[in-house]
């Protein structure tokens, strides 16, 4: 059944932007304040589910042409990476550093490895979400 | 810096990680499980004897200080499981490699079998409540996984019940840890130790330890056992195994270090309710295992017999009964693991699954017979095998505490363990051969190998009993004297 849905589209190809720039958003301002990388996984997913519901499948996948559940093992990779990391500095298992840098543009910056951390988490929600919702659409 | 102590968990995770990059090359993914499970084992090792000469060890996680943060703690009675749950595990997986077939392994098997030792050790080794709950979940969710791999019907109505039930237990066990947070304010076991033993147990602490046993109850199936016959039948065998050798056990583990370290003032309530719950368990799973002629059931059912009678140990909560304990669940570990792939072999090579329709299987297989006799012996508790200590010992402490009822019903139902198993003895063993020459499906050395390795395993523990003696004795004395924990813990030595 073919629906048009010309509206639809024209209005998420924008919304989607917005979607994914607040999860980026939302994902950065984690470390110190209300947000996160598992907050702003779930937001930049929702944006994934809502192109897969506007679009068909076939569509998106071809366009994104990843497996999302290598996604989710690419980020359970990278979370467990950084926290294993902490072993050959010699020091307890999941410790964390930081420190500023003066980056051009962004002026005086905190770095932190929590951040690479967060992105692992945020890969694993994107990537768990994706494929549960694919394969429920997929039996129906 | 401790950093080791993480490792029996982390390996496992980082292992079941990379084998999902790694989906296409199954001989690789099985011999890198395989290898982890060694050095998981390696690494036990080389813990146990540090815990020997420097006492219990901890790891905060990210310098936290306890109890801030949260932090794993290795004393002896946790690395003795975190051992015998690698070695066992090795060997199910040996198995596995010719039993489960390319379908099931293709799809992420040996991940999920190593996140479920991750959530396993994890739980074994964590000295904070909340994160005990977490790794409980990190086991179960991968054990949802494995019983469902493979999708024939009975798996998938058996994997309904024991998918909620394990949802509803372990909501329960979060009310629980709710409670007690609101109730003293800490997570850390050493720290919620000491503040318990200051405010001296009141009644409402007594309460939520019933919550408590509830939770670990449904866990390890102690009376509230009706879920497991029919989830430890369904999956492939080497699964099956892995189920019965560990899932169960670790639930023990959460009772007996929740009842030793934190609830231990009021014996005369928890105490008396875990032994009555322990002598229901016992009547309840003797009678399952004669009741059935279905060989998987008898086997589950055994399981539960054996759960009671280690929390046996525990209701009677002397040096000696613990020490018993700790004995028989090492020794059941073993032997549980070896009864379920025996089972499954037997059903493998006949096709049958009931026991009177099998016979005369030791004149097809000569070796499967004698592997089962000697299973039959050693969880009958005949001295040259494993079983034999932990039952003696256990005896001894009902004996000093004069806990008559417990030793009787302990006792009686090691013989009601005899006769099920003798029962499948002399109806499939025995008899006329119902497997013409031509039909004969040949014995695998990958089926057969396994068996042997885990039968020398009973027999060596058995007779190696003087090995592992101090190593036992300290996990029963740091299990006594919750202090010492605390001082390791909290570091005021």
């Amino acid at each position: 059944m073919k629906i048009n849905n010309v509206i639809l589209r024209t209005v998420s190809k924008v919304v989607v932007f917005i979607i994914l720039t607040l999860a980026i958003y939302l994902f950065l301002s984690g470390h110190h304040s209300p947000g996160g990388g598992f907050i702003g996984g779930l937001v930049m997913a929702s944006a994934l589910v809502l192109l897969f519901i506007v679009y068909d499948i076939e569509t998106v996948q071809k366009a994104i042409p990843v497996d999302f559940k290598k996604i989710a093992a690419f980020g359970a990779l990278l979370a467990v990476g950084t926290a294993f990391g902490s072993i050959f500095f010699d020091v307890p298992f999941l410790t964390q550093s930081f420190a500023y840098f003066d980056l051009p543009f962004f002026g005086k910056t905190e770095l932190t490895t929590v951040t690479i951390f967060e992105a692992g988490v945020a890969l694993v929600v994107v990537g768990v979400v994706v494929t549960i919702i694919l394969s429920i659409s997929e039996d129906v | 810096m401790n950093n080791v102590l993480v490792m029996p968990m982390i390996i496992p995770v980082i292992a079941g990680i990379l084998l999902i990059f790694l989906r296409p090359y199954i001989k690789l993914q099985r011999w890198v499980s395989f290898l982890v499970m060694i050095v998981n084992a390696g690494i036990a090792v080389y813990l146990l004897n540090r815990i020997q000469t420097e006492g219990i060890l901890r790891l905060d996680f990210g310098g936290w200080e306890p109890p801030y943060g949260i932090l794993f703690v290795a004393d002896s009675f946790s690395v003795i499981l975190v051992l015998t749950t690698s070695i066992v595990t090795a060997i199910c997986l040996l198995y596995a490699f010719s039993s489960v077939g390319k379908a099931i392994e293709n799809m992420y098997f040996y991940s999920f079998v190593n996140f479920l030792i991750a959530g396993v050790n994890g739980s074994f080794l964590t000295g904070d409540l909340f994160n005990l709950y977490v790794c409980f979940e990190i086991m179960l969710l991968a054990s949802y996984v494995l019983i469902t791999l493979g999708g024939r019907k009975a798996q998938l109505s058996e994997s309904v019940k024991y998918v909620v039930i394990n949802v509803v237990s372990s909501w329960v066990f979060l009310i629980a840890i709710a409670y007690l947070y609101g109730t003293v304010g800490t997570l850390n076991l050493a720290h919620l130790s000491e503040r318990i033993a200051e405010s001296g147990q009141t009644p409402l602490l007594t309460v939520i330890s019933i919550v408590f046993l509830t939770v670990f109850a449904l866990k390890a199936g102690l009376l509230l056992y009706f879920w497991l016959p029919g989830a430890y039948s369904v999956p492939a065998t080497a699964v099956a195994a892995l189920f019965g050798a560990l899932l169960t056990k670790v639930g023990i583990y959460a009772m007996i270090r929740i009842f030793t370290l934190l609830f231990y003032h009021e014996p005369s309530v928890t105490h008396t309710l875990i032994g009555i719950l322990a002598g229901l368990t016992l009547i309840g799973g003797s009678i399952g295992a004669i009741a059935y002629k279905d060989i998987r059931q008898i086997v589950a059912y055994n399981v539960i017999i054996a759960v009671g009678f280690i929390l046996v140990g525990l209701a009677i909560g002397t040096q000696a009964a613990l020490e018993g304990s700790i004995y028989y669940l090492i020794h059941d570990m073993i032997v549980k693991a070896l009864l379920f792939l025996l089972a499954g072999t037997m059903i493998v090579v006949t096709g049958e699954t009931r026991i009177d329709h099998m016979s005369g299987l030791i004149r097809n297989y000569p070796s499967l017979g004698w592997i089962f006799f000697i299973v039959m012996l050693s969880l009958a508790g005949i001295p040259p095998f494993s079983g034999f200590i932990g039952k003696v010992l256990i005896g001894q402490g009902a004996i000093e505490t004069g806990s008559y009822i417990l030793l009787a019903l302990a006792f009686i139902s090691s013989m009601f363990v005899l006769y099920s198993l003798l029962r499948i003895f002399l109806n499939s063993f025995w008899g006329e051969t119902i497997i013409s020459k031509e039909d004969k499906v040949p014995m695998k050395k990958g089926w057969i190998i396994p068996c042997m390795l885990l039968s020398g395993g009973t027999i060596v523990l058995g007779l190696g009993v003087e090995a592992i003696a101090p190593y036992v004795l300290d996990a029963a004395n740091t299990l006594m004297n919750p202090q010492l924990y605390i001082d390791a813990v909290l570091n005021r030595n």
